[in-house]
């Protein structure tokens, strides 16, 4: 939109702020108080939602979009960005979050899908979209939705990383891949990852996806999240894994930490100590299939 | 530090605040420019630099990890000693001498009083074309939750304003910016840096 010369809703300003939360830990918070904490270990935005995955996944039932009187008072007790969960497809719960000037819509997995088929058209919003994706082609396919900053899926609320692992592998693993293709295959490649061919031939020629990529969903520990630094990720988001441990302050703390030497093991080992227990992990083996939130999304 | 005059190689060193934010888009152009960049971590990393850059991305976070990392002072004194320094959004704020926000970490390098998410949420970032003293076509400023100036105190040149709030500014030996250059094409901003406030 313009107003006296001023463009709002530009894909540059969309995906220009994902580019300032570059290695930086964005951290989920149900209240006002947890993300205070959060703004205070040096979190660079949080995550406003009802309950963490965690205990969407205790709970049961249909989880939706937060309160928006919960956004409100989180909103109010920190200076640092504040972004919100949105079902998949659930334009409407968009448009709220967008009225409430939330900084960034994540359109997520972790909450009960709205729309088996579609997701959301981000290109309508003016507020920008993270998305979540499994593999390379599930990622072009977001952004070719208008998605401004793609995230790894992994399993939230399990505490174990191994899918972020596998996720950000297939991604990076993936634009690799891409870089080594001629011209002429690249038709028959954005056939076979199903995605917008123009944006297969983008990252062919660039080796990067052409918005910030961060990781998320099971990372637990200070170690966790170095790994992801080091298999590609550009910053972490952290939901389960803070406040479902024993000491949320410390393990915060240790976390960003973590996040910014993610290349100096000493200062890892040094972040990681005396930190309480971490959240209880789960063994993928024990989550049924139908339980599985990564699945979600297509 | 800065007397070392920042030639390694033949090539002036420019340094980067690399704790956080977009470090590597500045990094890039500044390669372009034939210049050799340095991603600043420890206080250590400012030997021999000729400028620094402090680069967007969240000032809260950015100022509580210059703080215990020693780079707060260190960085002050690199300074005060005559190094360059340009300040880009948070680096803008971290510039300045006082916020009317909640108290957080600055640098204060600028007789300026700084207003966080001047513009508003991030719903409000917008671009626009900027008339900027001494450019003789217009800047194209990329403003993402971007702050403003307030007010300026002796010693502050104000290079562009919008509606009266400043947002490009200059001391004798600092460069501030409440946008995003690096997010463009367009090197002037990053040329201006090198030449007239680096003096290389």
């Amino acid at each position: 939109m313009a107003e006296n010369g001023q463009l709002t809703g530009t894909f540059r300003v969309k995906s220009g702020m994902a580019q300032m939360l570059k290695g930086g830990v964005i951290m989920d918070v149900v209240n006002a108080e947890q993300a205070k904490i959060a703004e205070e270990a040096g979190a660079v935005a949080v995550m406003a939602l009802e309950r963490v995955p965690a205990d969407i996944r205790a709970h049961g039932g249909v989880a939706r979009m937060a309160d928006p009187q919960k956004i409100l008072e989180i909103q109010q007790a920190v200076t640092i960005p504040v972004m919100a969960k949105a079902r998949i497809g659930h334009f409407v719960e968009a448009q709220v979050l967008e009225a409430l000037e939330v900084d960034y819509v994540d359109e997520s997995e972790v909450l009960t899908p709205a729309d088996e088929t579609n997701h959301i058209n981000k290109w309508d919003f003016t507020v920008p979209f993270v998305c979540g994706a499994t593999n390379l082609g599930e990622a072009l396919r977001r952004i070719g939705e208008g998605a401004a900053m793609i995230r790894s899926k992994g399993e939230a609320g399990t505490g174990n990383v191994v899918e972020a692992v596998r996720h950000m592998r297939s991604i990076v693993g993936g634009i690799r891949k891409l870089t080594t293709l001629g011209p002429e295959e690249l038709m028959a490649e954005a056939k076979s990852l199903g995605a917008p061919y123009e944006l297969v031939k983008w990252v062919a020629e660039n080796g990067r996806l052409p918005v910030v990529l961060f990781t998320a969903g099971g990372i637990a520990t200070p170690a966790d999240a170095a790994l992801m630094m080091q298999l590609g990720a550009d910053g972490v988001f952290v939901g389960s894994g803070i406040f479902k441990s024993g000491d949320p302050v410390k393990r915060a703390e240790a976390i960003v930490k973590a996040t910014t030497n993610y290349n100096d093991p000493k200062a890892i080992a040094e972040a990681s100590q005396g930190l309480g227990e971490a959240m209880v992990g789960r063994e993928m083996g024990e989550i049924l299939e139908g339980e599985r939130l990564a699945t979600r999304g297509w | 530090m800065a007397g070392s005059n920042g030639k390694a190689n033949g090539k002036k060193k420019i340094g980067v605040l690399a704790l956080q934010g977009d470090f590597r888009e500045h990094v890039q152009i500044l390669k372009k420019l034939g210049v050799e960049p340095v991603e600043v971590r420890k206080p250590e990393d400012l030997e021999g630099l000729a400028g620094i850059i402090v680069p967007g991305g969240e000032s809260t976070t950015i100022g509580r990890m210059m703080a215990s990392s020693g780079l707060l002072d260190a960085i002050r004194s690199f300074f005060y000693q005559g190094g360059a320094v340009w300040g880009t959004c948070a680096g803008m704020i971290l510039a300045a001498s006082a916020t009317t926000g909640p108290p957080q970490p600055l640098l204060g390098l600028m007789n300026a009083l700084v207003e966080r998410n001047g513009f508003g949420r991030q719903v409000f970032s917008f671009e626009r074309d900027l008339d900027v003293q001494g450019f003789e076509k217009p800047f194209t400023g990329v403003f993402i939750r971007a702050p403003f100036f307030e007010d300026v105190g002796p010693g502050v040149e104000v290079l562009s304003e919008i509606d009266g709030r400043v947002v490009a500014a200059r001391g004798e030996n600092i460069l501030v910016t409440a946008f995003h250059p690096e997010l463009t094409d367009d090197l002037r901003f990053h040329e201006y840096f090198l030449k007239e406030v680096c003096g290389i």
